[in-house]
């Protein structure tokens, strides 16, 4: 019987006959952990009692999410957690790098890899064929002491992507429809894979948002095999060396085959309060806005930064609604400068928030009103979600965030395209 | 930490579907995660305001499917553990939820929860996987968790089951 990429993945970290089902432990090469999550987990690591960490060069400490912090008991958290990168040797990512989702993207994901982060959206990764996914504090603690975890090998659905993308529609809305399809826990404890003749044409930046929402329909880890595109992207970071190509076995067995067409999908919605709850924009249109949100491991990548500022280049945001967007990280907001992308955004009202998740959990940077709402091009809009239990969120695509920021309700980007 | 009963009794509080992280423990508090008695204190406010107040020891959170969707936060359970509950009932659970939950050494038994309504005096059997709800005389199945995490909920917890294992033990 061949292998989905899951069980290729995790058979060669593990025993060579792995496959859905088994329990299994495996070697880990990537660890790491964020500042909301991470202190717990140093505590953890602490009361375990090992002495070092297995693997100081493959475990990071990311500085994002109150990045630069709000309160001093986060202030204290961050400096726990230097304290901890300078005495265990590992790598840390301080305030104003970015998203820990996108600086492993950018710098540490190489295909085959398993990766294990304190963050359920660790499945950004999934787009270069690495097996990443979140877990707790716990688990992460114990990966740093042993360098290892256990897994239950996922089954797999199979998502055959076809067709291409019509103008205005993005990945975002191809993931909002997915989810929308088959619900918020659709795929509990499942891999979705993506594969079929659209991937050739999918950009590394398309496939991390798409992985990255993997979760919000409940799976376990959204994979994309790795293959020219990965190749190119890798190469164009320095990293060239990192590459292999990586794709299922063409027999492998997929407990549901999923057919999507890109030139089918139109712009998608996300109405509060759950992930699932998808309508075509062209059905929620009208919605007042008063705050649009662009950024997030889902959707803060140059190319997202490029659509919005395509839309808003020589407009105004409505005056009723205010415009935050974050690049995901350093390296975005620089080449956002150095493309004119910030500059557009700027004299269309927009505030730039520093590289990092910004407004996206609640803390800082953006918390809304009572009865406000936001559209957000983030991966959640659960009540509360934006520090807020009475306000709205709304997910979009940045097209339809930036469009939506132009008339101050939400609208389909291909009316003001 | 205690190894948890084997047989438990409480009441029912009743939940519904698609109850997220954010509601169990909001991330606007993310700043009182190395207070967790402070941080405890919110457990659940934004789904039942009074929740703090009307819980009692032993008591069973029962919820609907999906049961804890959302960030990996581990101060999802160790909240919950701390107001008193003993076992979480649900339809069907988050993964990774599911698997914090168990390394905090509070039970997750997933089971058909439609029938169970708040204020049910129920009975668990941890061992065998049976729920009987004592106020509407209905037993139910849950479904079987492997070996590996039953041996750490056994110990009450990861952090415990590693501290005496030092590895996992298949």
């Amino acid at each position: 019987m061949g292998k989905t990429l899951a069980e290729k993945i995790l058979a060669a970290k593990s025993k060579p006959d792995a496959s859905a089902g088994d329990i299994i432990i495996a070697k880990v090469d990537l660890v790491f952990v964020q500042d909301s999550s991470g202190p717990l987990a140093i505590r953890q690591f602490k009361e375990l009692g090992f002495d070092n960490i297995a693997e100081p060069r493959n475990s990071l400490v990311f500085l994002d999410h109150a990045a630069p912090s709000p309160a001093r008991q986060l202030s204290n958290d961050h400096m726990s957690l230097r304290q901890f990168a300078n005495e265990t040797g590992c790598c840390i990512s301080d305030v104003g790098d970015g998203v820990c989702h996108q600086l492993v993207a950018e710098h540490f994901a190489r295909p085959g890899d398993i990766i294990v982060g304190s963050d359920s959206h660790t499945v950004t990764a999934g787009a270069f064929a690495a097996f990443a996914t979140g877990m707790g504090s716990s688990d992460i603690a114990v990966t740093l002491a042993l360098g290892k975890t256990w897994f239950r090998v996922p089954e797999t659905f199979f998502i055959n992507l076809s067709g291409s993308f019509p103008e205005g529609v993005h990945a975002k809305d191809l993931i909002l429809y997915l989810i929308g399809q088959i619900g918020a826990d659709g795929a509990t404890y499942k891999a979705l894979e993506f594969g079929g003749a659209a991937l050739a044409h999918m950009t590394m930046p398309q496939r991390l948002t798409i992985a990255n929402m993997a979760v919000e329909a409940g799976a376990k880890v959204g994979l994309f095999p790795s293959d020219k595109v990965t190749q190119e992207f890798l190469a164009r970071q320095g990293r060239g060396d990192s590459y292999k190509p990586l794709c299922p076995d063409t027999d492998a067995h997929y407990e549901r085959d999923i057919p999507l067409n890109l030139s089918e999908l139109e712009p998608m919605v996300s109405l509060p309060h759950t992930v699932d709850n998808v309508l075509p924009v062209s059905k929620a249109k009208g919605v007042k806005i008063q705050q649009v949100f662009i950024g997030t491991c889902t959707n803060g990548r140059l190319e997202d930064l490029a659509v919005a500022s395509n839309i808003l280049q020589g407009r105004k945001r409505h005056p009723d609604t205010r415009l935050l967007i974050a690049p995901a990280s350093r390296q975005v907001f620089i080449q956002a400068m150095e493309l004119g992308y910030i500059r557009s955004l700027i004299e269309a009202g927009a505030v730039i928030l520093p590289p990092g998740c910004a407004a996206c959990l609640g803390l800082h940077q953006g918390v809304l009103g009572d009865d406000e709402a936001c559209l957000s091009t983030a991966n959640r809009n659960f009540k509360g979600r934006m520090g807020n239990p009475e306000a709205m969120i709304y997910l979009a695509s940045p097209a339809t965030a930036a469009a939506s920021a132009v008339k101050g309700e939400i609208t389909d980007p291909r009316e003001i395209m | 930490m205690r190894m948890p009963d084997i047989r438990l009794k409480g009441k029912a509080i009743r939940l519904g579907d698609n109850i997220s992280t954010d509601l169990i423990i909001p991330g606007r508090f993310t700043y009182l995660r190395s207070n967790l008695p402070e941080l405890a204190k919110h457990v659940l406010e934004d789904t039942i305001p009074e929740f703090t107040s009307r819980v009692q020891p032993g008591d069973f959170l029962v919820a609907g499917k999906n049961f804890g969707l959302g960030s990996s936060r581990e101060h999802a359970p160790i909240v919950i553990k701390m107001s008193g509950i003993s076992a979480i009932l649900a339809k069907s659970a988050a993964r990774i939820f599911f698997r914090n939950a168990i390394n905090q050494g509070i039970p997750v038994l997933l089971c058909d929860t439609d029938r169970i309504n708040s204020g049910d005096e129920l009975e668990v059997d941890l061992t065998g996987g049976v729920v009987i709800d004592l106020t509407a005389g209905i037993e139910l199945r849950c479904s079987k968790t492997p070996p590996l995490m039953s041996a750490i909920l056994k110990e009450g917890g990861l952090i415990p089951y590693i501290q005496k294992h030092r590895d996992f033990r298949l």
